[in-house]
């Protein structure tokens, strides 16, 4: 106990001109579940990365298990005991479960060749330990998210580790999936094993750990055992505000209720079915009105605002626009009927990175800026000085490209693309995840603005958002709708409730849970799988560069 | 709120600076090309005895025009993150079609040659749209296509006795060269439309980030049909200025390989082969920068193998000075 | 060049018709390739399924095989090598250039100078991080290069003296079956063990699927792809020599055109070009599956050679489009 497993001393990291980790230290003792909380663009990747071999400190040092380390690779952190389980599940999807339980330190047998029997047995009884039974020869991408982050679990745990970094490991996790990794983390802190659990929900913070740091701006704020402190004090220490100025403000930038103008909906949508990820669901948006999509990830919010705007073939189900209803649905047609959507995954969905942000501004409204097949410059680049001033983008020049820009400049460049369409209906998929704090209050004042005109918006984000900005809250629960709150009935706890109230019991709606020699063709336990989940890809430009770091 | 802004200002200055370093750095990369090619043309000038004739410069742009043209439709299909293989196959059709239609005129000849060529491009933009790989899907056409020229042309070469066609291979405007006016007058129009026209925008889109285009409602099968439509059209148009400079159809030669001299030029010319955007001029003078490097080293009395260990190097220069900017 | 295709990971799906539609993906080209030899042999009877001409198919396939057993491990670490078809010839002309030191010099100077040009490969795709489409073009033109200056630019043919052990083993046959023949299905069944029974073979899989994935999981990446592409070039170089072996001589002009043989034959045989998934026995079923194509369209004494490529280009589109179909069907 006097010794800590693992301590960082005065780290500092700078990615170019950004200062992403500014003299923290932090310790972590055997057997203690330490929580790292912070809003996006914090440091906590960068702290985690660090600890981790991906990124090499500017300064400060790292000393583990009494001696100081360097950690060059991913590789070398793991061989000293130091496991991390990533918040976009980073395994292969395509090789099978027992694969990616043993990939690095595959058994072999005497001849030097992989024990593929052994590595199977073994794998179905380290699942077992953690309650999960699955064939584990399935390839992990047939898997829901739940299984997946298990499987993460299972193989971080399953090291040696002596610490264990878990970034967000509940994001895709049921609540009795919750329950689960509670218990595995206790199981660890028996074992000595020292649990570094970065999070975005305070109330795991208080049920899972006992002490708590707190980064700001890529420093240490706060560390301190959890008993010592509020859920509203810490959310007023993230935040760097006064905590009475949280308690009569709420978290958001969100104001008060709006007025929702006409009873008439400018758009509904009916009965949506797509495969297993939507079933029945509907929606309906008036103007001026904000209705928000809550549910875990993987209940289908995403995927309903995507069937909404026609990005996804639908099994069933229409979509009315101003009381017409709508045949052909896809992007296009939606755009041209004034239905206009920001995509959940910036990267892979929304920006040119390569093209300049007047190309990245007009792109969706191109058709309407082109004259026998020639661009009319004057307004292109009318619309792009308009909405560049109005959204505060903050570039050099409309010639700069859009991979060069923040993650929040970058999300306004998005919602310039739509707005600069004049639409009846906004969707916004997670319209601040990873942008900055101040980024973030300015999309979500702007949210607010567009409703007070009149603009009719279907926001998915994360639950405070969505309880201080909608006016309506559809919650989802495995594709299908769970339920509507209006005005005072939205409340966290009411979501949560209704998220997990009739949580799947009966084994066979929840294909995580099948047992290991049921026949393979079995149709009914294919689990509703979660279609954006993207293997690694946010990673992707994280590990050369810093940018969009968090 | 303070801690934040100052963080805001940190970072948009952090960008502004890293960015004017980055233009700095990336000048060369950028101009690498025309570098390369000015140094060339000064050693040419310098220790190349007859270089600087009117007849000499004439034949290499001669034999690069049919690159060149071949080489502009393929940046287009790399732009949007394609690659199209089937490129020298088509030239040879349009190749084997030339005699069996001159009964009916030089001009419809030619013109059953194009079309079959923008029709090779519509199967191949087809397939692509469709969801298969531009690799795969292309390369079927490259082994079938030059199956069915040579099976149209019976496997022989036929000479070909026609003056328009004789005219448009070898002629000249003003002492330059039919097929040099033909790929400068092509590589304008594609210029022009890149930059100006709606359509350039959506090649570039579709090749930068192809699922954000299709939330951004761009048609994006129509743009996959057109490049490859394209791409099979002025590749045909090289076959046809082929057949009549060589006042033969030669369906076993003709383009043989010349997807590779296109792809080259393409990638040496700046166009990165992960799509997104398109350099035309870079395009035209990585042909040409080809070309030279072989016509160097012949009249140095080295030989052809030589002049391929060379382009190996250049290749890999080109796409190692490229490979920060194509990351981000 | 691929990132449409990974990205999004497919939901799985109505099982019954998933699983049949994985099943015809993966074992296509095998059913085919039975139908094809049953009509084949109904049609022609011994003329083609007869011990004389199954030799010729199967002589006519080894130098394939061992190509597309190495761009197999390419394309399922996610890369691609043009460069194949060059390299044979290369090490064709090596090996008939290094015959004058006996039959030492005619296999291991190929092999070298082959596994040399894979090792660069490897590392600027590995290492730099460039694409391998560019990388191995370039190497493509390298490797012909060297290949014409090594033979004075074809002008002079080296002999391999046809009383060394090479050369009377590359055309000696037992039981009736061509050494070559013998080699290459050896080194296909060591490829087979290395592919799906070493750890190797497991993290070319991990590799191939895409992102950091692989790295995050501490496996050594770089080495991993420098692997394969040795592996790549070695085994094209051997064809190469097998090749100089039977025909006793070296020249700088074989093998164009040879790596998009190979790329068929895997793509046929049900491998993702887009990386992670593949495998060896599909790609043999690909590479018997194209020679006996063109052997029965050479049985059809009326139609000329040419319909061969009309045949096999159309058939390799058929593949595809099935291919694209089916996976379709799994992810709907």
């Amino acid at each position: 106990m006097d010794e800590p497993v693992c301590e960082v001393r005065d780290i500092s990291k700078r990615f170019g001109g950004v200062l992403a980790l500014d003299r923290v230290s932090l310790r972590l003792d055997a057997g203690e579940a330490h929580a790292l909380v912070g809003e996006n663009g914090a440091g906590k990747s960068t702290l985690i990365k660090i600890l981790t071999g991906v990124h090499r400190p500017d300064g400060g040092t790292v000393r583990h298990l009494g001696r100081a380390v360097s950690f060059a690779r991913p590789r070398d952190a793991q061989e000293a005991g130091i496991s991390t389980i990533y918040q976009e599940v980073n395994l292969a999807p395509l090789l099978s479960v027992a694969h990616n339980l043993f990939l690095g330190r595959e058994p072999v047998n005497r001849l030097g060749l992989l024990d593929h029997g052994r590595m199977r047995r073994e794998a179905s009884e380290l699942l077992a330990r953690y309650g999960v039974t699955v064939d584990v020869r399935r390839p992990l991408r047939e898997l829901g998210l739940g299984i997946r982050q298990m499987v993460a679990v299972a193989r971080a745990v399953s090291t040696r580790a002596r610490v264990v970094i878990m970034d967000e490991p509940t994001s895709s996790l049921a609540p009795r999936e919750v329950d689960l990794l509670t218990s595995v983390i206790d199981m660890l802190r028996e074992q000595d094993i020292a649990v570094l659990y970065v999070t975005h929900k305070l109330d795991e913070v208080f049920r899972v750990c006992r002490r708590v740091s707190v980064l700001r701006d890529g420093r240490l704020v706060h560390t301190g055992p959890v008993s010592g402190t509020t859920r509203i004090g810490l959310v007023a220490t993230m935040l760097g505000r006064p905590v009475a100025e949280v308690r009569r403000h709420g978290v958001t930038s969100f104001r008060e209720a709006h007025q929702v103008r006409g009873a008439e909906p400018v758009l509904r949508a009916e009965g949506l079915v797509r495969g297993h990820v939507l079933n029945d669901v509907s929606v309906e948006v008036r103007p001026g009105e904000v209705v928000g999509l809550a549910g875990l990830l993987g209940s289908g919010r995403s995927e309903t605002a995507r069937a909404v705007f026609g990005a996804d073939p639908l099994d069933a189900g229409t979509v009315t626009v101003d009381g017409r209803m709508r045949r052909r649905w896809n992007p296009g047609a939606a755009i041209r009927s004034g239905v206009c959507m920001v995509p959940e995954d910036r990267k892979a969905d929304g920006i040119v990175p390569g093209l300049s942000v007047r190309d990245n501004i007009t792109l969706a409204a191109l058709p309407r800026l082109t004259r026998a097949g020639l661009v009319s410059r004057g307004a292109r680049d009318r619309i792009v000085e308009t909405f560049v001033r109005r959204l505060g983008i903050k570039v050099s020049s409309p010639d700069q490209k859009v991979g060069e820009l923040s993650g929040g400049n970058q999300q306004k460049v998005l919602l310039a693309r739509m707005m600069c369409l004049h639409p009846k209906v906004l969707i916004l998929d997670e319209p601040t995840r990873g942008i900055d704090v101040g980024a973030k209050a300015e999309i979500q004042a702007l949210i607010d603005e567009l409703a007070e005109s009149g603009l009719g918006v279907l926001l998915v984000s994360e639950l405070e958002e969505i309880v201080e900005g909608a006016g309506t809250v559809l919650v989802l629960r495995d594709g299908t709708a769970a339920g509507v709150l209006r005005g005072d009935e939205i409340g966290e706890h009411r979501i949560m409730e209704l998220i997990a109230s009739a949580a799947p019991e009966k084994p066979a709606h929840d294909p995580a849970y099948e047992p290991v020699n049921e026949p393979p063709d079995e149709p009914s336990d294919e689990p509703p799988d979660e279609p954006s989940y993207e293997p690694a890809r946010e990673h992707g430009g994280d590990l050369g560069d810093g940018r969009g770091d968090e | 709120m303070a801690a934040t802004s100052v963080t805001g200002a940190a970072m948009s200055e952090a960008l502004t600076s890293g960015r004017t370093a980055r233009a700095a750095r990336l000048r060369l990369p950028d101009h690498g090309v025309y570098l390369a090619l000015g140094a060339l043309l000064l050693f040419n000038l310098l220790f190349t005895a007859n270089f600087a004739t009117v007849a000499n410069l004439r034949l290499q742009l001669v034999q690069v025009a049919p690159v060149a043209i071949v080489a502009l439709g393929m940046a287009l299909v790399i732009g949007t993150e394609g690659i199209d293989l089937s490129v020298g196959s088509t030239m040879a059709i349009a190749a084997a079609l030339l005699p069996l239609y001159l009964g009916y005129g030089p001009w419809p000849a030619i013109g059953v040659a194009v079309l079959a060529g923008a029709f090779i491009g519509l199967v191949n933009g087809g397939l692509v749209a469709y969801g298969i790989q531009p690799i795969i899907a292309t390369l079927g056409l490259l082994v079938a296509g030059r199956g069915v020229a040579l099976v149209l042309a019976d496997g022989r070469l036929v000479e070909i006795f026609d003056p328009t066609l004789a005219a448009i291979g070898g002629g000249q405007v003003l002492g330059v060269p039919v097929p040099v006016l033909a790929a400068l007058g092509l590589a304008c129009a594609a210029g022009f439309v890149l930059r100006r026209g709606a359509f350039g925008r959506r090649v570039v889109a579709v090749g930068g980030n192809r699922a954000a285009a299709v939330l951004a409602g761009l048609p994006v099968r129509r743009t996959l049909i057109t490049v490859y439509v394209i791409s099979g059209l002025l590749a045909a148009v090289a076959g046809v200025l082929t057949t009549g400079r060589q006042g033969a159809s030669d369906p076993s030669f003709t383009g043989l390989l010349i997807e590779l001299s296109a792809i080259t030029a393409v990638v040496v010319g700046g166009t990165p082969l992960a799509g997104g955007r398109v350099r035309v001029l870079g395009t035209l003078v990585g042909a040409l920068l080809m070309q030279l490097i072989i016509a160097t080293v012949i009249q140095h009395d080295l030989h052809d193998s030589t002049a391929r260990m060379i382009q190996a190097a250049i290749i890999v220069a080109a796409v190692h000075a490229q490979r920060d900017r194509s990351g981000t | 060049m691929t990132t449409g295709q990974a990205r999004r990971a497919a939901p799985p799906l109505p099982a019954a018709s998933g699983r049949g539609a994985a099943l015809a993906q993966r074992h296509g080209a095998a059913l085919v390739l039975l139908v094809v030899v049953l009509l084949g042999s109904l049609a022609f009877g011994d003329r083609f399924f007869g011990l004389g001409n199954l030799g010729t198919i199967a002589l006519d396939g080894s130098s394939l095989v061992l190509i597309a057993t190495g761009m197999t491990f390419v394309i399922v670490s996610g890369g691609i090598d043009l460069s194949v078809g060059s390299v044979l010839a290369l090490a064709g002309v090596l090996s008939a250039y290094g015959s004058r030191w006996g039959t030492a010099g005619a296999v291991l100077l190929p092999l070298v100078v082959c596994g040399l040009i894979g090792l660069v490969n490897g590392l600027l795709v590995g290492r730099a991080r460039l694409a391998p489409f560019v990388v191995t073009l370039a190497t493509l033109l390298f490797a012909r290069g060297l290949a014409f200056a090594v033979s004075q630019e074809g002008n002079q043919v080296y002999i391999i003296p046809g009383d060394l052990v090479v050369t009377r083993a590359g055309q000696a046959t037992v039981l009736g079956v061509g050494v070559p023949v013998l080699i290459a299905l050896a080194v296909f069944a060591a490829g087979v063990v290395a592919l799906n029974r070493t750890r190797f073979g497991l993290w070319v899989f991990a590799v191939g699927n895409g992102g950091d994935a692989a790295g995050l999981m501490g496996l050594p990446v770089t080495r991993v792809k420098a692997g394969v592409y040795v592996l790549s070039s070695l085994l094209a170089g051997l064809a190469g020599v097998l090749i100089a072996a039977q025909t006793a001589s070296g020249l700088p002009t074989l093998g164009e055109g040879r790596e998009l043989e190979a790329i068929a034959a895997v793509v046929i045989g049900g491998t993702l070009l887009s990386g992670g998934s593949g495998s060896l026995g599909g790609t043999l079923a690909g590479v018997l599956l194209l020679k006996v194509i063109q052997n029965l369209i050479n049985q059809v004494g009326t139609l000329s050679s040419y319909y061969q490529q009309v045949v096999g280009g159309a058939f390799l589109v058929l593949v595809v489009l099935v291919q694209a179909a089916l996976a379709r069907r799994r992810q709907l």
